[in-house]
């Protein structure tokens, strides 16, 4: 290392607080020389930008899509319920006595019941036919009894048990376990935590090559400059650390973008995934980025980013030498 | 300070461009380096600078043989080295300052000392006040100058220089000349090819004369 012999003599001392302020300030002037350089290339930058915002905005938008439906799930979940549907002659006032009389059974949990009326109203508001059914001049609904076992996720005999007792009541037309469902919807959510972690994989790699190309047209348009910093002594670490910096700033501005797009979207959609989570009975509440998500899609971004930055930069560079 | 030891240099589909080229450049003296065109001057700087590597024979700068720095190495052999081309590669878009500072800011000084030493250079070479400016902005014979200021800014122990007066009338190829003068008087080694022979002849320094590859004379 004999270079460290010939550093400057500083009039204020060649110590080291000097040294590391020295480095701190190049990577601070390379930081931003390397912002302001895009802000001078602007539409070039921003294309780039906007297309990996937009790759980033799927992967973390399906991410978070996967979260939310995880979260629908696990409430659908504890409440695996059995939900009994009166023959139609019988009345309101015959299905309470009868759910008085599930109540007292040891293996019941909660019961509720829906009257016909409370049945037809919340079929009004959220079938859609609101107008159609005033046509009918009977209600054709049933008295619905809903039925939670004590131990609804694990005690299967019970449940079985317990349904075909229900059956055998004569009041009950039929019952129904909402678990065969919920089954298949668990595996379909599995298939698609799947897909969703493939396809970020995949953006991600986009992500990657875009950067990486963005540099090496940057590379190229800067060729002259590499060329002369080469030839008066500057290392590989030298000259790379301003690309890599661009890379890192097309990563984390497109985290940005990507998040902003993302909230936006869920934004639209809050409303109808609020009518939806009505519909279930839920009290769903819509997830948004929280602060450690934001944190990791920025520094998941700048990374990939700048990976792409350096993989490129580590071969094209070697091919520019002064001749 | 400078050895050349049976130095060939061949080119897979041009040819011998140095053939068995031997001299030494002691501390602080300066040379010519001239010859018919395509005589091998560029090729011979080009090894100093490492831009290309020799066939045979060994290169010594400051008592270290360049066969055997490897690819890290190099931009420390090229930080004792101040060059000069003939078209000056100074950056268009870059301040006078900038440029100059370049081989400063690359070996990492600090802003304080590069200001100093900016502008004592540009003041060695009369442009003190241009900083500013841009190298489109300044005539031939001061961007000559310019790349003159950055050459030895980092203040090198060999000075290389190829066809620095190329471009510049004689009254101004004089003015570079001396310049070179200056700083070999200050213990620099200084080669500089050219075949500006009428001008190297009035100057009294070693010539070396390259013919076809091959060295004649010195």
């Amino acid at each position: 290392m004999k270079h460290k012999s010939r550093q400057p003599k500083n009039t204020v001392g060649n110590n080291f607080s000097e040294k590391s302020q020295t480095y701190l300030l190049i990577h601070a002037h390379a930081l931003f020389s390397s912002l302001g350089r895009m802000a001078r290339n602007s539409f070039t930058s921003a294309m780039t930008i906007i297309v990996m915002a937009i790759a980033i905005s799927l992967a973390s938008g399906f991410y978070l899509l996967v979260v939310n439906m995880q979260q629908l799930t696990g409430e659908i979940e504890s409440t695996n319920q059995i939900s009994l549907f009166l023959k139609a002659n019988v009345s309101d006032n015959a299905g309470k006595q009868l759910a008085d009389k599930i109540r007292s059974d040891k293996r019941v949990g909660k019961v509720l019941v829906i009257t016909k009326e409370q049945a037809l109203a919340e079929f009004k508001t959220y079938s859609g036919f609101g107008d159609a059914l005033d046509i009918l001049d009977k209600n054709p609904l049933p008295t619905v009894i809903q039925v939670l076992p004590v131990d609804s996720l694990h005690d299967m005999k019970t449940i079985k048990s317990l349904m075909i007792e229900f059956n055998q009541l004569p009041k009950v037309d039929f019952s129904q376990l909402d678990m065969q469902w919920i089954q298949r919807l668990q595996s379909m959510m599995q298939i698609m935590q799947r897909g969703v972690f493939i396809l970020a994989l995949l953006l991600g790699f986009a992500v990657i090559v875009i950067t990486g190309n963005t540099i090496r047209l940057e590379l190229q348009n800067r060729q002259d400059e590499v060329l002369i910093a080469k030839l008066v002594g500057a290392t590989h670490a030298f000259i790379q650390r301003p690309f890599l910096y661009t890379g890192f700033w097309l990563g984390f501005i497109s985290g940005l973008v990507a998040w902003a797009l993302v909230t936006v979207i869920m934004f639209i959609l809050q409303s109808p995934i609020e009518k939806l989570s009505i519909l279930y009975d839920g009290s769903f509440d819509l997830s948004y980025f929280g602060f450690m998500d934001v944190i990791s899609l920025l520094s998941i971004s700048s990374l990939l980013s700048m990976a792409g930055a350096w993989i490129v930069l580590h071969y094209q560079l070697q091919q520019i030498q002064p001749k | 300070m400078l050895k050349f030891d049976h130095v060939s240099k061949r080119y897979p589909d041009a040819g011998d461009a140095l053939l068995n080229v031997s001299f030494h450049l002691k501390p602080g003296e300066m040379a010519f380096l001239t010859g018919h065109s395509g005589a091998g001057k560029s090729t011979l700087l080009k090894l100093i600078a490492m831009m290309e590597l020799s066939t045979r024979g060994n290169i010594l700068l400051d008592g270290q043989n360049l066969n055997k720095i490897t690819e890290n190495q190099i931009p420390y052999i090229r930080r004792k080295l101040g060059l000069i081309f003939q078209d000056n590669k100074l950056l268009q878009d870059r301040t006078i300052f900038d440029n100059v500072a370049l081989p400063l800011i690359v070996s990492g000084y600090g802003y304080q000392e590069v200001g100093r030493r900016v502008r004592a250079a540009l003041d060695k070479v009369g442009l003190l006040g241009k900083e500013k400016k841009y190298p489109f902005a300044l005539s031939g014979g001061e961007q000559q100058r310019v790349g003159i200021a950055r050459a030895v800014i980092n203040k090198p122990r060999v000075i290389l220089a190829d066809e620095p007066t190329g471009n510049l009338d004689p009254t101004l190829s004089a003015e570079v000349m001396h310049l070179f003068e200056q700083f070999q008087k200050v213990g620099v080694t200084v080669l500089i090819a050219s075949h500006d022979v009428d001008l190297l002849s009035q100057m009294g320094h070693r010539i070396l004369t390259l013919d076809h590859g091959q060295l004649k004379g010195s």
